[in-house]
């Protein structure tokens, strides 16, 4: 790969990135995310490239990251010259041959695609191309378009806008997408104050979970003391069921140091570092093939578009710790300490990583970067909410139909997100709660379903936007249970600095351990508010200081579950187990003797076609019966 | 100068002194348990914290870290400082049962325990104020014990609480553990002592020949400092 030097250079990769990405030929993307792989994409690569060489196809196979629609994986598109490009969903290595018959064919009978593109969006250079010319063909004109699907419909992508559109590894198609011209422009046209600026413009906050604002952040950088600064990005998502920067790493790597080297030649760093976490091998991989390509084309490195800007990246893997995607823990790991947080009192973009002047920022912050620089501040400014500006990533899992990453504007309704985006709730069970922010967010409750999904709502309605992990749950959630789940999650991730996170959370635990086992007691409600008020007040770092949030939200918006909890020995969900029983309702039992071959511990008896009972002196209330019966004959208590 | 108020009184602090420096220097009390001259400030235990005004905004901070600041106005005894003061004691008391320390503590503050926090029996008195390894650091300046683990199961002690090879038997961690959780045991004789799992061999002074240090520790100040052993073989009573 040559040099790439100049503004003639990048048009030139440009050009051969559009040709890889829209060919002359047909082309087959595998969405090879973590997501896909986990559903099996591999096997069904591997099952395409084998058939394509033994049939001897002209076909160019490619892999591409994830779109976000993680339930329907793997994905597989298929683009045929001047055709519409069409997604096959849930494909499977069986399914290839069929595939490539119907490729070769130019049918869709044997498998039907599960959305259709016309175009494709370029966010960064503005505008779309159309992959054909006229209306789409008379055979394709019952297969909805992707802005057709309610998944999509409502998401405006900016941070993930080449996730599953672009091969991760191919620096051309990243470039053909309008990659690194932001850079050029910075590097070539712009003050580092003027960038700045822009970045305040655009009212961009910080995605991890502060929600500070970005152009401030970089501004005091600037302007701290110091010979040597540095630019961190951090990568070490950690939240439960949150993966938007996993996503974004391992879909567009070229993103994240697209993003770095402006910021670093806005405050006048020469050294950057992402720290990833090691239970992301896809997202380091793909990190670390795209600094390599960076570094050979010069994009990283001794002058920088022949300007005379250095800069560089490398990478720190994170051994596991929660905390350590805490700033301050971040640094103390980077620098080789144990990773535990010192206070902010002074700040870490004048004292922070190796005691120098340092500007972390999360990976879909990075993300956004490049995107702003070249559609300027205010088109940023323009989307979203007024004091939440752009477009938010989420990760909706959890008792969701759609389950995947959405990004869509900041200020989008949550009814929108869950019902529309979501798709609800499966089963057509009712809608409880939502937990935002990660594991030290809060629950917010269906009456709140309306809410406006931006940093002040969240924090008004005593939760939080974190990083973006949307955990939904139906009526068959205990909240007791689930802020007892989010403590026993955080107790364990505590670094074990302070006083108030190390003792304080785990003494929560316990208490809300016993109040889901029966043992409750009066007042207990109180302790807990009463705790969670001077732990939040007296740890040293945001672990501690919004440990408690799952807590106060669940005991603010569900106080009753607790009551029930602790005075009547009664678990409304009926999930503590400790407080339920299960038994037969011998009206419905048909007597097929599912539930008796289901129960691991065999304490249902009855003879064929009669009514069967539970002994529950031996049940475990492992519930396998209950899912197992067919005719609602079950009854949990 | 930094010019401020401490529980409504006007105070001037050096700059860099923090508040809790400014206050001891102006005979305000703080309780502490993690801070000490020889080795600084953590953060750790929070008995510390104040509460910092400055306009309408109020934060509840560690006053051994924070800097004292032109206009602050800080409370030193207010209900959110108190609040988190009685905690941090209440969970002292369920983690560290026989500290007299904490107990002591907590009786000057009219502190209970929490009935609903069951009392620990696997931590000792150690409360994690992190004095031991900093001294030990930057004081003797081995770095012998460190940290195992997180969270409620950190611990102190030597890597992989394997004998330590670079511990000199000094003693430093156990005088300076302010609740004696770090046991350090000689022999009768005075010959050997052992902390930490290992066992020490002492040296006589060459003037009244009583044991006065372990060889370990003369052979690590002799390598450090550049001084002949034989030039420490006298006890400080005797030189």
């Amino acid at each position: 790969m040559s040099k790439i030097k100049t503004l003639d250079d990048l048009n030139q990769a440009g050009k051969r990135g559009l040709a890889a990405l829209i060919p002359s030929r047909i082309k087959i993307m595998v969405g090879m995310a973590t997501s896909g792989i986990a559903s099996g994409a591999q096997e069904v690569y591997n099952a395409l490239e084998a058939e394509i060489k033994e049939r001897n196809l002209d076909i160019i196979l490619s892999r591409t990251a994830s779109m976000g629609m993680d339930c329907m994986e793997p994905l597989v598109d298929v683009l045929l010259p001047g055709k519409p490009r069409l997604a096959y969903s849930k494909m499977t290595a069986k399914k290839a041959p069929a595939l490539l018959d119907q490729v070769a064919k130019g049918t869709i009978e044997a498998i039907k695609p599960f959305y259709r593109m016309d175009e494709e969006e370029f966010i960064v250079l503005g505008g779309a191309k159309r992959y054909f010319k006229g209306a789409a063909p008379a055979y394709l004109r019952g297969i909805p378009t992707i802005q057709e699907i309610p998944f999509y419909k409502k998401q405006v992508k900016i941070a993930t806008r080449n996730c599953g559109l672009i091969d991760p590894e191919s620096l051309d198609e990243y470039i053909a997408k309008g990659g690194y011209f932001s850079l050029y422009k910075a590097l070539t046209g712009m003050k580092p104050e003027a960038i700045v600026a822009d970045v305040i413009a655009s009212g961009l906050r910080g995605r991890g979970g502060g929600g500070f604002r970005t152009g401030l952040k970089w501004k005091s950088c600037r302007d701290a003391e110091g010979e040597i600064k540095y630019v961190i990005c951090n990568g070490d998502e950690g939240d439960p069921g949150a993966y938007m920067d996993r996503s974004v790493m391992e879909g567009d790597p070229h993103s994240v140091i697209e993003g770095m080297i402006i910021g670093a030649f806005a405050i006048g760093s020469h050294e950057g570092y992402i720290y990833v976490r090691n239970e992301y091998p896809l997202a380091v991989k793909n990190l670390a093939f795209a600094i390599a390509k960076a570094r050979k084309c010069g994009l990283l490195g001794k002058n920088i578009f022949e300007t005379g800007f250095d800069f560089d990246i490398k990478i720190s893997k994170g051994a596991g710790a929660f905390v350590c995607g805490e700033s301050t823990a971040l640094m103390a790991s980077l620098e080789g300490a144990a990773g535990e947080p010192r206070a902010k009192y002074i700040h870490t973009v004048e004292h922070g990583l190796w005691d120098r002047p340092s500007n972390l920022n999360n990976v879909e912050t990075w993300a956004n970067v490049p995107a702003i620089l070249t559609r300027g501040g205010k088109w940023f400014a323009g989307i979203g909410a007024k004091n939440s500006t752009g477009t938010k990533v989420f990760s909706l899992v959890g008792k969701i139909n759609n389950i995947g990453l959405v990004e869509v504007p900041m200020g989008t309704p949550l009814k929108d997100i869950v019902y529309e985006i979501g798709g609800g709730i499966p089963g057509g069970r009712k809608f409880k709660a939502v937990q935002t922010g990660g594991p030290s967010g809060g629950c917010i409750p269906e009456k709140l379903i309306d809410l406006p999904v931006d940093f002040d709502e969240l924090r008004k309605a005593g939760s939080m936007m974190g990083s973006g992990g949307m955990i939904i749950m139906d009526d068959r959630t205990c909240m007791v249970d689930i802020a007892h789940y989010f403590i026993e999650f955080l107790e364990s991730e505590s670094c074990g600095k302070c006083v108030p996170c190390r003792e304080g959370i785990r003494r929560m635990k316990d208490i809300l351990e016993e109040i889901c086992a029966g043992k409750g007691q009066a007042g207990d409600i109180e302790l807990l508010q009463e705790m969670s008020k001077a732990i939040i007040d007296g740890s040293l770092c945001a672990l501690g200081g919004s440990a408690p949030n799952p807590v106060l939200s669940t005991i603010q918006y569900f106080r009753d579950e607790y009551e029930a909890h602790i005075s009547e020995k009664r678990c409304p969900a009926a999930v503590c187990k400790a407080l339920i029983a299960y038994s037969i309702d011998k009206k419905k039992c048909t007597g097929c003797g599912v539930c008796r071959k289901k129960c691991p511990v065999k304490c249902i008896t009855g003879e064929k076609k009669k009514p069967h009972v539970i002994d529950r002196k031996k049940c475990i209330k492992c519930g396998a019966c209950y899912e197992s019966c067919k005719f609602d004959a079950i009854t949990v208590k | 100068m930094a010019k401020f108020i401490i529980d409504g009184k006007k105070i001037e602090a050096e700059n860099g002194a923090t508040v809790l420096d400014a206050a001891r220097e102006n005979g305000i009390e703080i309780p502490t348990l993690c801070t000490h001259d020889e080795v600084g400030s953590a953060g750790a235990c929070r008995l510390c914290v104040v509460e910092v005004k400055q306009g309408n905004r109020a934060k509840i901070v560690a006053s051994c870290l924070y800097p004292a600041e032109d206009g602050i106005a800080v409370d030193t005894k207010s209900e959110r400082v108190m609040a988190v003061r009685r905690l941090v004691l209440q969970l002292l008391l369920a983690r560290c049962p026989g500290s007299g320390l904490i107990q002591d503590l907590a009786e000057q503050m009219g502190v209970k325990p929490e009935p609903r926090f069951t009392a620990d029996t696997d931590k000792g008195k150690c409360i994690l104020c992190r004095l031991c390894v900093r001294t030990c650091e930057q004081v003797v300046g081995v770095s012998a014990i460190g940290f195992s683990f997180r969270g409620a199961d950190k611990t102190v002690g030597t890597p992989f609480h394997e004998n330590s090879q670079v511990c000199i038997g000094c003693g430093a961690c156990a005088y300076i553990c302010p609740t004696g959780h770090i046991e350090m045991e000689t022999t009768k004789t005075g010959d050997s002592r052992t902390i930490w799992g290992r066992t020490f061999k002492m040296a006589t002074c060459k003037v009244c020949g009583r044991y006065f240090a372990p060889e370990d520790q003369l052979k690590y100040i002799s390598r450090t400092a550049g001084v002949p052993l034989e030039n420490l073989a006298v006890c400080i009573s005797c030189r």
